[in-house]
């Protein structure tokens, strides 16, 4: 659907089922882990059909998750290369973050923060995937030494990748305008001028 | 098997105190690894008391058979061939769950209740809260529990949980043709073995010793060993086992604080967007975008 002809086109069809395809099954791997995570969220396991189907879904999941990921890291790799204005940009968050962002400099399709995210995110599902393959007690059975190991690394990547995951949610909610892009692709030609100046340009040629 | 229920020590991944309310004295099973002839008694008594089956499997001409615990084999007997000071020893060792007072598998258990120590020490699975994770196997530092292949839950020796409710030694101490499993109260068990220790050290084994070890906070399965000060011969038997600080760290008080750091996130960023509001488009750039697009 074309809201209006002078809005930009941020994301592709593809490229958006492709991030809901990863983000709903997320999601589903936050709830389902989090329940083996501590006592106090087990009852979450009842969303799944109780404990045993959520240990029995949760690695499927996650390794269903892992493939699309890597889709969506080819498709948007290139597009979060640091730059020098990127580390500027970082180095002035707390600006953004209170909320004045018009002195910030000027972004690209993505700012710092989101590329920072990208690459956390990335950090943290190479640990998960790894880390998940060596719990996975129904499939394999590696050395005890290693399974112990691998259960920290696997909670640790966890609560950090929820909590990129509630900030990169939050991020979308706060700034206006944003979360259409992720809906039906566009967004404003205002919005991309006040939040990416460098890629509104790229875009319309002003 | 929740026949006892009153008596709870400590239930997995349960943050509430579990009933509790009947006291009852320790117990612990002696295994005198100097008088075992390795008839394999105890895991004929085993199976038949619990009513389970193992496969028969393939003899590898060895002694020990089946080859490991299973899911179905609770207990196995493991031969170990020594040779101290030149005379060949023949240590069997009877394998199974040591019940320890820190069970490093409840420790690591997420299922509610899965696991329960009862009051008299006994570690127990309750099969029908597993949810076979395995966790169990990360957290022992004995490598007891197996998952079975047919249902997906953990299995191990209950020591009899069963029988013991009800006064009855465990069927593995019963059956002993040579009394080399005693069964009683853990304080009775350290007194005989004392006694059969000084034996041991009359006829000459001056490193003979109680396998209790400190770093699980004891055991409720204990062993005499002729070599105590070297437990690796007998098949294996750790020197020091504890609770890996990898499960610690993993199990311990770094959770609840990640629970709370997380939702301080979630928190955090509810009460940045009512204290700074929205990011919205600000009016200048929207005219500036109007003047620009009708030049």
């Amino acid at each position: 659907m074309i809201r209006d002809p002078k809005d930009l086109q941020r994301y592709t069809p593809q490229e958006r089922a492709n991030h809901w395809v990863v983000g709903i099954s997320f999601i589903l791997l936050a709830l389902s882990g989090l329940a083996f995570f501590h006592p106090a969220f087990y009852p979450l396991s009842q969303l799944f059909g109780g404990g045993t189907w959520a240990r029995i879904l949760h690695p499927y999941i996650g390794v269903f998750m892992a493939f699309f990921f890597v889709l969506m890291f080819l498709r948007f790799r290139k597009l979060n290369v640091m730059t020098k204005t990127d580390k500027e940009w970082l180095s002035r968050i707390g600006e953004m973050v209170d909320g004045d962002d018009h002195n910030m400099p000027e972004q690209g399709k993505y700012n710092g923060g989101q590329k920072a995210m990208f690459w956390a995110s990335v950090v943290c599902m190479l640990l998960l995937l790894v880390s998940g393959a060596l719990i996975w007690r129904a499939q394999f059975s590696p050395p005890i030494g290693l399974v112990r190991f691998a259960a920290v690394v696997h909670a640790v990547a966890a609560v950090a990748m929820i909590a990129l995951i509630v900030i990169h949610a939050y991020a979308a909610i706060w700034v206006k305008g944003t979360i259409r892009a992720m809906w039906y692709g566009t967004v404003t030609r205002a919005w991309a001028r006040q939040h990416h100046r460098a890629w509104y340009r790229e875009m319309t040629g002003k | 098997m929740a026949l006892q229920s009153l008596d709870i020590k400590q239930r997995s991944a349960t943050t509430t105190p579990a009933p509790s309310v009947r006291k009852t004295v320790e117990v612990a099973k002696l295994i005198d690894v100097s008088t075992c002839i390795g008839c394999k008694a105890c895991q004929a008594a085993c199976m038949e008391w619990n009513d389970i089956r193992d496969e028969v499997g393939r003899n590898y001409g060895v002694y020990d058979n089946p080859m490991d615990l299973t899911d179905k084999s609770w207990t196995v007997m493991r031969y170990a061939e020594v040779e101290e000071k030149g005379r060949l020893e023949w240590l069997i060792r009877k394998d199974g769950c040591m019940h320890c007072l820190e069970p490093g598998c409840l420790k690591a258990c997420p299922a509610p209740g899965a696991i329960v120590q009862y009051a008299n020490g006994i570690v127990d699975f309750h099969e029908e809260h597993c949810i076979g994770c395995g966790y169990c196997i990360t957290g022992c530092p004995f490598n007891i529990p197996r998952i079975s292949k047919e249902d997906g839950k953990a299995y191990k020796c209950s020591l009899c949980s069963d029988r013991v409710a009800v006064g009855q030694a465990p069927a593995c101490a019963k059956a002993c043709p040579t009394g080399a499993i005693q069964f009683g109260t853990k304080e009775d068990m350290q007194d005989y073995a004392a006694k059969r220790i000084g034996d041991l050290k009359e006829r000459g084994f001056d490193k003979a010793g109680l396998y209790d070890p400190a770093g699980v906070g004891g055991t409720h399965v204990m062993y005499v060993l002729h070599h105590a000060d070297r437990p690796q011969l007998y098949s294996g038997l750790p020197a020091d086992p504890g609770i890996s600080p990898l499960v610690s760290l993993w199990k311990g008080f770094a959770k609840p604080l990640a629970s709370l750091a997380l939702g301080a996130v979630a928190l955090g960023s509810l009460f940045h967007y009512v204290m700074k509001g929205p990011n919205e488009v600000s009016k200048e750039t929207e005219k500036e975008v109007e003047k620009e697009g009708s030049q």
